[in-house]
């Protein structure tokens, strides 16, 4: 769980920015909490307050949070970019207003096409911004890549390579 | 039906007589801008997989700023690279080690007003000041528009921000910014477009309009624009463009706009964004005294010309404080050669500036002149959030170049107000 502004520079620091990424993941976040990136695992939910990922346009201030094996961003509200790139790379991010009342440690399933987050340990669920459908079904493909890549084999298929 | 100066613009992209706001909608890119960063090393392998090549070479320029020149084998390989990559797909537009993107766009004639052109860069927005509809997107996305020339966007609403008066002598639009900056906050654009208006606009010359549409991005907005007038024609024409028709790309009179905020910089003082945040900005007095290690005028929006020509109107005849380094990073070639001709780099360099290469320099940690643990800087720069220029603990706080300069003078953070007003005592 973070606070306000977490911005693209904690997420993807510069200093590690021309290296690889799976190096770069390693310190995500590290300036704001070192323990974070070691101590992540697969389908974790990252909370964040306002203005979630403001900053660059590095998409791999996303890509880290993807590639540490998180499942969900949800946040009170997202800066736009970032909110843009975590769509396009297949991590779900959600705004919620609501998710200020979640603690660390609480089990959450995040439903990004109803709009709505079930709290398991507090027994209590947050209704938040569903996303469209053409944004879940690129998310589902794994992204805005794989999609296009559906999209122009099956032009190709039709005969219509524009 | 009335339209914002971004409707019209993204109307004619999509190829619609109107667009209405909050509608998505798929534009056509007139321009799309690369750097070495976020680039062909990222993009490269991702649209060889797809197999479409680039959809326009001519509609693509490409700019190596951040890793340049490189300091050490990451960097030197992610520059080859890129070099490889523009040779490779043709890429005419290719700008190596000549400035920063945001800087050498304008400067080689290739903004317009009327043009929607994505960067992959957040400070995109610059564009913006040459009535562009400009925007930053990711690598990811830059790959889509690569390959199919397309892009989609929600059409926003526009935030009018009015800016009536006229500055005082020693404070710029940086002080605008930064004090917009703590005024509305750093989701106050809400990725909206912001709109710069009012006589304290009408008045600034193109590079200090670029500081206001640079730094709409530190507001959260997608999109910073500016309407074009006989200013701007005069730039684009000077620098080789066809500025087309003005008239054209205006908002209407009676457009809707999600609100105007009244801002008079008569009484506007020098402001500083204390470390963290931009948005942490308040007036040089309350944090007047900071000891410093490191002064820094450099990046996109704070080493153009107009930004060395207010360091050096406070540092002509002056000497940087003992132990303290100040570090010049003119934002392009162009720049340099310009200043160097002038006089306003003897000006600084004889005050004991250090003259550091071209490009994103230490702005966001990449290049020379980061800071140890502890360390304190004040820096022309866009952003100082935790650990950008350097070690962690490091504190950045943002100011004018007039405000840089005087407090690289002094040794510690001061108004520059005193410096010019005693400079006019002293001259008259």
């Amino acid at each position: 769980m973070f606070g306000d502004d977490i911005d693209t520079d904690v997420l993807a620091p510069g200093q590690y920015m021309k290296g690889p990424v799976a190096e770069l993941a390693k310190h995500c976040l590290e300036a704001v909490d070192p323990a974070f990136a070691p101590g992540v695992a697969d389908g974790d939910v990252v909370v964040g307050g306002r203005n979630f990922g403001l900053g660059s346009s590095r998409e791999q201030a996303a890509q880290v949070l993807k590639i540490l094996g998180i499942e969900a961003v949800v946040a009170r509200s997202f800066g736009g970019i970032f909110y843009r790139n975590a769509l396009n790379l297949g991590l779900v991010a959600v705004v919620c207003p609501a998710i200020c009342a979640v603690k660390p440690g609480d089990i959450l399933i995040v439903d990004a096409r109803a709009g709505r987050i079930e709290n398991r340990t507090q027994n209590d669920s947050y209704e938040c911004e569903p996303l469209p459908e053409h944004l879940i079904s690129m998310i589902e493909a794994g992204g805005l890549i794989p999609h296009l890549e559906r999209k122009l084999a099956a032009e190709l298929k039709n005969g219509d390579p524009t | 039906m009335a339209a914002t100066l971004a409707q019209k613009i993204i109307a004619r992209a999509a190829g619609r007589d109107q667009v209405a706001v909050g509608e998505i909608v798929t534009c056509a890119v007139d321009l799309a801008m690369l750097h070495d960063l976020s680039g062909p090393r990222r993009i490269g392998p991702v649209l060889e997989r797809l197999g479409t090549g680039v959809w326009d070479a001519s509609k693509v320029v490409l700019v190596t700023d951040h890793l340049v020149p490189a300091i050490d084998a990451a960097s030197a390989g992610v520059l080859a690279l890129t070099r490889k990559w523009a040779a490779e797909h043709k890429i005419e537009n290719f700008y190596d080690m000549q400035g920063i993107c945001h800087v050498v766009l304008p400067e080689r004639g290739h903004l317009k007003p009327g043009l929607f052109v994505v960067g992959g860069d957040s400070h995109s927005t610059t564009g913006g000041a040459f009535g562009c509809f400009m925007f930053g997107i990711g690598a990811t996305e830059m790959v889509a528009v690569l390959a199919t020339g397309e892009t989609w966007i929600k059409v926003p609403e526009t935030i009018l921000i009015n800016c009536s008066g006229k500055l005082a002598a020693g404070v710029s639009a940086k002080d605008m910014m930064l004090a917009l900056c703590a005024r509305l906050g750093m989701d106050g654009g809400q990725y909206q477009a912001v709109q710069f208006a009012g006589e304290a606009v009408t008045a600034m010359p193109m590079t200090e309009r670029m500081t206001l549409s640079n730094m709409a991005a530190e507001l959260g907005a997608q999109a910073g624009l500016i309407a074009a007038d006989e200013t701007t024609a005069r730039y684009i024409r000077e620098a080789g463009g066809d500025p087309g028709d003005i008239e054209r790309w205006q908002g209407d009179k009676d457009a809707e706009y999600r609100c105007t905020h009244e801002f008079d910089v008569s009484n506007l003082e020098p402001h500083v964004a204390l470390p963290g945040s931009p948005a942490n900005a308040r007036p040089v007095s309350t944090v007047q005294g900071t000891v410093i290690q490191q002064a820094y005028i450099g990046a996109c929006t704070g080493a153009k010309l107009v930004d060395l020509r207010m360091a050096a109107e406070v540092l002509k005849g002056r000497q940087v404080a003992t132990g303290i380094r100040l570090l010049v990073a003119p934002a392009s070639t162009r720049t340099t050669a310009a200043a160097a001709a002038d006089g306003t780099l003897q000006a600084l360099t004889e005050a004991g500036a250090i003259l550091m290469p071209t490009g994103c320099g230490a702005c966001a940690g990449l290049g020379a002149g980061i800071l140890a643990e502890e360390e304190v800087c004040i820096s022309t720069t866009a952003r100082n959030f935790k650990g950008r220029m350097g070690a962690a603990s490091s504190k950045v706080f943002l100011g004018s170049p007039y405000t840089v300069a005087a407090s690289a003078v002094s040794g510690a953070i001061c108004d520059p107000r005193e410096f010019l007003i005693q400079r006019c005592g002293e001259n008259g």
